[in-house]
């Protein structure tokens, strides 16, 4: 581990004006210490922020919630309003790490947390993402985990978050400080696509905070589930994983939403698929086109493509799951 | 006369019983110092520069940027490294090593991770940020070798690790019914808890060498290293008190450790080496990978005809090591006609050593996977078919087994399990999105014993004493020679200390190959009467607590003598004579019976697995296994063996697997994230019955050691359950996603 300057912000604002172009900020610092001491990342300084007052959830006045940054997966995942009206979000969050990582990791550092593509994580590999223009060791590699979704001829390292995944289904917002005030980035635009620069990974400028992730006003009356498929039971990250939210209409599916976790470059938002979804009978057949629908593009690498045919199974379940959910929530609501 | 020596052989009243661990306070609360915790006065620490390619020369070491760093003492490497002797490496003196290359011998590059140099600084934090500092520079060659797995190289073929009997050829081609399958396992990872870790600390003006190391075996360490260096063997102390296991990886000498006691030597300080995990997965040994053909022939009825089982596993470039897949096929079925073979292929990767059940693991996997493709072809049962073809007799040796009881493993575990409801229709059982799936194995390892050295002090202020240079691994064999003592003695256990893993004390054995147990024991016993003896001269002597009577005539009870009128105690007999103590010498080994008698542990695992195949996913959900060790000396701790061992065979079934690239040979999973083992939620439910049959052929106390019996078998009995499930044979472990989805 290389030595790096070390200060406690106090305010969002003083953080925001005190970091350098190499700074980095830490919460948790469950994944950050862990690349720090295997060579990969250098911060000339960190800037600990956990001191800062943003570890609410609140309901705004338009249906929305409100998630300040430094929540910890393990609050946000038992919190009753999460539990109540995002249960995808709580299942997601669970999914993920284990307990006492979750106790240390927050949301902002969740979205903000590095690939598991094991040449990202090994100094000695070719890796443009951690080295710009050093080329990419996984594409002719033991691409295993990578992803099938997103990538580029520079890059296909897969986004590792569960939580994102949810969030994705989800709908969110980004709520952003920095030197220049604060400003809003919808979260489906805020992790990029490697294209040719797969070491910008996000939308966040220098000295830029995540102060909060707002959700979108829950869908109702909905089921959701999230459906991780790995190697082991737990602690493992996703081989292939699906957020799904859908609304009934009688047996046809009002609104749908559909991510998928561990097959892409970034949390991936299916809105074709969704589309698809949209106004048809609740069964297999439909869930199984909207699958393929969202796997359209997938390209599967030399020891990675049993994660297409894996996340169709991902989908596939997972609007089921979902279908069956809201076909109790509605049976409940109708006793009601 | 008495006694407590003979009822420790049929009416136990410690040996045999559930015995909480001795040194469980100490593990509980931190004061047990495991290697990477201790510390000496002046202590420096060193870090490993491993090297990032596998296959190439060390062209330049750039280390000024890290010499100047804070804290930095030296650096030393292939330039600057002491001239050493030779490493020996023989088992039968003592002095085997798990790899036989020197650190820093030369300039080439064999395998990922091979040590280039070692960072010594006053922190450990500044000795791994300079050696993230070394700049190393390679000539990279092409050619390497990642894995048996990826070649169709087949290796050099081992005079003398093969075995044969009849013509299994002829007896094969004229068979009614065969099997004829290739299998394959990746390379494992020990993954032991503990890391391996030295502390080397010269006295003496450089005279003596003080290693304190997590080891499975301090007298092999200590010989190795006393030719290395070329010290007297008692001018050289090797110190193991607690270890976080090993597997097998911590058997013999490893090159850190000479690295570590050569910084230490240059700058006259101690110096603490603990491999990161990483160093740990590409140098510190592994299981190699394996690949193996299985030829069975068999009448219609079911008997087996001809068994040829021939092998390959990996060595590296460095070191020759031999995992000897078909070690226990001659003797696992009666059959006339049998053959092995075993080839050994070179590969870039770090050496790998033994692993829980060398060899045989692997073998049975593929034998017992086999033997349930040979059922399917016969439309039998699995477990009739073994039944059938259980040996009466050793087939290897002709020899009568001490005690063997796999048709009652069998039976009992089939009905604990409920194997009668199983329908043998492929894919029949079902429930929900899941298909159930049962499968079975037979196991088996063989009950070894080795020559041993035990002292015994029984001491004035009541307290007893026994000392031995084995260890233990974290098995538990502190508590069990605890259990010996308090057997013999009738003293309280409370009142036993014991004192293991030390050169200085009487030689032990490694703790290794389930033989502990069965050699140390015996020899403690022998320590024990020794002493008894011993105080008994004391008692009956002048001014003795029983002066004049007559030493045959007293009785050993409740931790002193009785004439059968008047019990005393032995510290009250010590007093009266003004003794401190008295102290018993016992050595034990194996005699004349490992000539009339075969020598084998048996069991069998039963394995339910579920299948949701809308999602791939498999898991084993329980394992119902019945185990012959002979006696269990501690029943938690031996029952904890073996369902340790069904986790670990889960793992090695479903999901462990050393990721080489296959275009250098660089290891890329080398951390316990990305090499998959069973979690707690894994683990299956499992019911473990250990027969009780205490096999006295064997040694006295009718133990037969533990440690590896339980990982053999799991894995085949996995796969045979996916087959029944699925219809699919899966011949190659770990059974991954990617394979399921493939059917």
């Amino acid at each position: 581990m290389r030595t790096f300057a070390y200060s406690r912000a106090d305010s969002v604002e003083h953080a925001a004006h005190r970091t350098t172009p190499d700074a980095a900020f830490v919460a948790g610092g469950t994944t950050l210490l862990d690349l720090v001491k295997l060579d990969v990342l250098r911060p000339s300084e960190l800037v600990d922020i956990n001191a800062l007052p943003l570890k609410s959830v609140e309901w705004l006045d338009d249906g929305r919630l409100k998630i300040g940054a430094l929540v910890t997966n393990t609050d946000l995942a038992h919190h009753p309003e999460i539990k109540q009206h995002y249960p995808v979000l709580s299942q997601a969050l669970l999914a993920g790490a284990s307990t006492q990582l979750r106790n240390m990791a927050t949301t902002a550092g969740n979205v903000m947390q590095r690939t598991r593509c094991p040449y990202y994580r090994d100094p000695a590999a070719a890796c443009n993402r951690r080295e710009p223009g050093s080329g990419c060791d996984a594409r002719h590699g033991l691409n295993r985990l990578n992803a099938v979704l997103g990538g580029s001829e520079a890059c296909i390292a897969v986004h590792p978050s569960d939580m994102c995944v949810a969030i994705a289904a989800i709908g969110a917002t980004m709520t952003l400080s920095g030197p220049d005030g604060e400003r809003e980035v919808a979260f489906e635009d805020f992790h990029r696509l490697p294209g040719d620069t797969p070491h910008i990974e996000h939308d966040l400028g220098d000295g830029e905070l995540i102060t909060a992730i707002t959700l979108d006003a829950p869908l109702v009356p909905a089921g959701s589930y999230y459906l991780k498929l790995r190697d082991r039971a737990s602690y493992e990250f996703a081989l292939a994983s699906t957020a799904a939210q859908l609304s009934l209409d009688g047996e046809m599916i009002g609104e749908a939403r559909v991510a998928l976790g561990g097959v892409g470059t970034k949390p991936w938002r299916c809105p074709e698929a969704e589309a698809a979804l949209v106004g048809q009978p609740a069964e297999k057949a439909t869930f199984e086109r909207a699958a393929d629908i969202a796997l359209r593009d997938a390209t599967p690498l030399e020891h990675n493509a049993f994660k297409i045919p894996l996340a169709r199974q991902a989908i596939i379940r997972a609007l089921r799951e979902a279908t069956r959910l809201a076909r109790q929530t509605g049976e409940q609501e109708g006793q009601a | 006369m008495n006694d407590l020596t003979q009822s420790a052989l049929t009416k136990p009243r410690v040996v045999g019983k559930r015995t909480p661990r001795i040194d469980g306070e100490y593990k509980l609360t931190g004061r047990a110092g495991y290697t990477g915790e201790l510390h000496a006065d002046g202590m420096l620490y060193g870090y490993p520069v491993p090297a990032t390619i596998a296959n190439g020369v060390l062209e330049s070491l750039e280390l000024d940027d890290a010499l100047s760093m804070p804290g930095v003492v030296d650096i030393l490497h292939h330039g600057n490294f002491d001239t050493l002797h030779r490493s020996p490496n023989s088992m039968a003196h003592g002095d085997m090593v798990n790899e036989v290359r020197l650190p820093f011998e030369d300039e080439r590059i064999y395998y990922h991770g091979q040590y280039v140099a070692l960072v010594v600084a006053e922190t450990f934090e500044q000795s791994r940020a300079a050696a993230q500092r070394v700049v190393a520079r390679y000539q990279m060659e092409d050619g390497a070798i990642a894995s048996l797995l990826l070649t169709e190289a087949e290796g050099e073929l081992q005079d003398g690790a093969g075995a044969s009997r009849g013509d299994p050829e002829a007896a094969f081609g004229g068979a009614e019914v065969t099997v004829d399958s290739t299998y394959h396992i990746a390379a494992e990872s020990h993954l032991q808890m503990e890391m391996h870790a030295t502390l080397a600390e010269w006295r003496d003006d450089g005279q003596r060498l003080i290693v304190h190391e997590s080891s499975q075996g301090v007298f092999f360490q200590r010989n190795a290293m006393a030719r290395v260096f070329g010290i007297a063997q008692e001018n050289l102390e090797v110190i193991s008190h607690y270890i976080g296991s090993g597997f097998g990886n911590k058997l013999f000498m490893w090159p850190h450790a000479v690295a570590t006691a050569v910084a230490a030597r240059r700058l006259g300080r101690p110096v603490k080496v603990v491999l990161p995990r990483q160093q740990d997965m590409t140098g510190g040994g592994n299981r190699p990978a394996s690949r193996q053909r299985i030829r069975l022939g068999a009448d219609r009825s079911g008997k087996l005809t001809s068994v040829i089982h021939d092998s390959t596993t990996e060595t590296s470039l460095v070191h020759q090591y031999v995992d000897t897949c078909g070690s226990a096929t001659p003797s696992f079925y009666a059959c006339d006609n049998v053959s092995t073979s075993q080839r050994v292929l070179q590969v870039n990767h770090g050496t790998p050593c033994p692993m829980r059940a060398p060899g045989e693991v692997s073998g049975i996997f593929a034998l017992e996977t086999a033997m349930d493709e040979l059922a399917v072809e016969l439309g039998m049962d699995p477990v009739e078919l073994r039944l059938k073809n259980n040996a009466e007799l050793d087939p290897a040796s002709g020899l009568p087994w001490s005690s063997k009881h796999l048709d009652e493993c069998l039976t009992s575990a089939a009905q604990r399990f409920g194997w009668d409801k199983r329908d043998p229709v492929v894919g029949s059982m079902r429930d929900g999105d899941e298909i159930i799936g049962y499968g079975m194995a037979s196991c088996t390892w063989s009950a070894g014993r080795q020559p041993c050295e035990a002292r015994v002090e029984l001491r004035a202020d009541g307290s007893l004493f026994a000392a031995c240079g084995t260890q233990d691994i974290g098995t538990g064999t502190y508590t069990i020679v605890a259990q010996a003592v308090a057997e013999l003695t009738g003293a309280e256990l409370s009142r036993i200390e014991v004192k293991l893993g030390e050169t200085g004390l009487p030689a032990g054995p490694l703790s290794g190959g389930s033989m502990a147990t069965a050699t140390v024991l015996p020899a403690v016993a022998a320590a024990v009467r020794d002493a008894l003896d011993a105080i008994k001269e004391v008692a009956v002597g002048s001014g003795g607590a029983f002066e004049g009577s007559d030493a045959d005539s007293l009785d050993v009870e409740r931790g002193g003598l009785t004439d059968g009128k008047r019990h005393v105690s032995f510290a009250e007999i010590l007093g009266a004579s003004k003794l401190s103590s008295v102290n018993g010498k016992g050595s034990a080994a194996p005699g004349n019976e490992r000539s009339e008698y075969s020598f084998r542990s048996f069991g069998a695992h039963f394995v339910e697995i579920r299948i949701d195949p809308g999602i791939s996913r498999v898991r084993v959900a329980r394992v119902v296994s019945s185990i012959d060790i002979g006696r269990a000396i501690n029943p938690p701790t031996a029952r904890n063996q073996v369902e340790g061992g069904i986790v670990m065979g889960v793992g090695m079934g479903l999901l462990e697997k050393l990721d080489y690239d296959p275009r250098d040979a660089r290891l890329i999973n080398a951390n316990v994230a990305d090499y998959i083992v069973p979690t707690h939620a894994d683990a299956p439910d499992i019911d473990v019955e250990l027969l009780d049959y205490p096999d006295f052929k064997h040694n006295e106390f009718g133990g037969r050691g533990v440690g590896e019996i339980g990982l053999t078998g799991v894995a085949p009995a996995i796969a045979n359950a996916i087959y029944h499930a699925t219809g699919k044979r899966y011949r190659d472990l770990p059974i991954t996603i990617e394979a399921l989805l493939a059917s």
